[in-house]
């Protein structure tokens, strides 16, 4: 029995006509042929967040990024007048990369004033323009113009930094985030610099963790364990259902109710949750920079429940945000490395703590999101495994897995036209492609 | 850290406890790993009665600028989050059917 109001049409899914509801086909999370077309048409050609603004500080502050699915590496810098700019990693005076420390193929990050290659001393400005070759008289035809940096699509979004490895991409930044881009903007991003990152390689489809991280479907009876056996057994008698689905294909998102920050009944969780105010929803109390900043985005909580406790959007193609009630945001980032393997990254991001207290909560925040997230990575393997066998060759989704049959299936029409599709079957008229 | 980690007036009782006293998430997660159920129940027991206690005398003084015995004791409640899983919940070190998951953390807060 519902407990909250579903669409007219009776489910979430077949308020999407043409979505469908038959069960779906997961060949598409292990064949190479079919990974290698993702690469080539959503990842090469899609806007892929890289990191915060906050990673870089003063003018000459760098990162880089590894995209070895791509076979491709690249730098990301704040340039002395504030602009955040990409280049490929590579000199061109004979493809050496130019910015590792230790280990080439590992990440790594600074402030310099200017590129120097390690290999011959051939430098760049922060702009990626060439400005000194050792010994530039032996050379023949020298036109340092024309031997900059060969530069990335790069643009930034309320201080998400994203990259694109087309070099003349479809889409803005801003028209490819649409309708997230202005839904979202506002929310206090920037003050949430308290930030924890992890990452892990995961032996399992880049969509199948997405899978795991947009439907709650899982989550009374995975990690039941994670709560008081009492609230537990409630849970899992209860299951789960969403407030709210909605799709802004390719993009999507879930909010979800959740009342135990802080819980009616202190009974309902673990004696240190109580001691420290915090768990899985974050912090108990809320910071400054969310109780100064009530209104929040318009495609926050949707259904404006007042139990509502998050929201999860996945931000096409592989970039997810979620805003929890309590005043605090994570982000996941899914990484193909093959078929069957990818890698996971994800940031919390709190408001910086005034006290101990406040500190320690957000400490076991951290702690009890990489519980769940052990338990969420290893059942990965134990599916990727499983659907390679094809002894099953099609899967039941149900009406709050609606997220993951559209994800598998934007990603279907995405590699069927070749890039970004100017429609999906199963949107209205783009007139009114809110979602709605 | 080490077992000399020095803790504040009134909170000597917790001193053979100190070696949790860990600088970074990793060392305490991997402390965790190492520990018997029977050493995690008892730093549990010995930490959950003063939690409250910790955080207040720490609250008396500047986060950004702890003296190092405030500090210990802090990291020693990061130990705890760590150690309240087992205890807490799993009844083993590890979370269960977690194999050989593991996490990098590529950056994390300073203290």
């Amino acid at each position: 029995m519902a407990h909250f109001p579903k669409p007219a049409e009776g489910s979430w899914t077949e308020h999407y006509p043409g979505l469908g509801t038959a069960p779906v086909s997961y060949k598409d999370s292990y064949d190479p042929d079919y990974w290698q077309q993702e690469i080539d048409t959503i990842f090469k050609k899609e806007w892929l967040c890289v990191g915060r603004v906050e990673r870089l500080g003063r003018g000459g502050s760098y990162f880089t990024r590894e995209f070895p699915w791509a076979k491709r590496s690249i730098v990301v810098v704040k340039d002395r007048d504030g602009t955040v700019r990409a280049f490929y990693n590579v000199c061109r005076h004979r493809g050496n990369k130019l910015v590792w420390d230790d280990y080439p193929n590992e990440e790594t990050s600074g402030v310099c004033r200017q590129f120097s290659c390690k290999y011959h001393g051939w430098r760049y400005d922060l702009d990626g323009s060439l400005t000194f070759i050792q010994q530039e008289e032996e050379f023949f035809d020298v036109d340092k113009d024309a031997l900059g940096l060969v530069p990335v699509a790069c643009d930034v979004w309320e201080g998400f930094i994203f990259v694109n490895l087309d070099p003349e991409p479809q889409q803005t930044l801003a028209e490819a985030l649409a309708p997230l881009s202005e839904g979202l903007a506002g929310y206090p991003f920037g003050e949430m610099t308290q930030t924890y990152e992890v990452r892990s390689e995961v032996d399992s489809n880049w969509k199948l963790f997405i899978d795991a991280f947009v439907e709650f479907y899982h989550a009374p009876v995975l990690h039941q364990r994670q709560a008081t056996a009492e609230e537990s057994q409630k849970l899992a008698s209860i299951g789960f259902e969403g407030l709210h689905y909605q799709l802004f294909s390719p993009h999507s998102m879930v909010s979800s109710w959740g009342g135990m920050s802080p819980p009616k009944d202190p009974r309902m969780v673990k004696p240190i949750e109580n001691l420290l105010r915090s768990g899985l929803f974050g912090p108990w109390d809320k910071p400054a920079a969310v109780n100064d900043n009530q209104d929040l985005p318009p495609l926050l909580n949707p259904s404006k429940h007042r139990a509502w406790g998050i929201d999860s959007f996945l931000v096409w193609p592989n970039f997810m945000i979620l805003f929890w009630e309590t005043g605090w945001y994570l982000t996941y980032s899914y990484w193909p490395l093959g078929p069957s393997k990818h890698l996971f990254e994800s940031t919390l991001n709190f408001a910086p703590p005034e006290n101990a207290s406040q500190r320690a909560a957000q400490e076991f925040a951290f702690s009890t999101f990489k519980e769940y997230a052990f338990q969420d990575a290893n059942t990965l393997e134990a599916t990727q495994t499983m659907i390679e066998s094809e002894v099953v060759d099609t899967f039941m989704l149900n009406d709050q897995e609606i997220l993951c049959r559209h994800h598998h299936a934007a990603v279907r029409e995405q590699v069927k036209a070749g890039g970004r599709p100017t429609s999906y079957p199963w949107m209205p008229a783009p007139a009114s492609a809110n979602g709605e | 850290m080490s077992d000399t980690a020095t803790l504040p007036a009134g909170f000597a009782d917790l001193a053979p406890f100190a070696d949790w006293a860990l600088d970074t998430w990793r060392e305490r997660y991997e402390k965790r790993l190492a520990s018997s159920m029977d050493e995690m129940q008892a730093f549990y027991d010995a930490m959950m009665p003063r939690l409250t206690e910790i955080l207040e005398h720490c609250d008396s003084l500047d986060l950004y600028d702890l003296p190092d015995d405030a500090r210990n004791l802090l990291l020693m409640s990061f130990s705890l989050c760590e150690a309240s899983f087992p205890v807490e919940a799993w009844r083993q070190p590890r979370v269960p059917d977690s194999g050989s998951a593991d996490l990098e953390m590529v950056r994390e807060p300073p203290l």
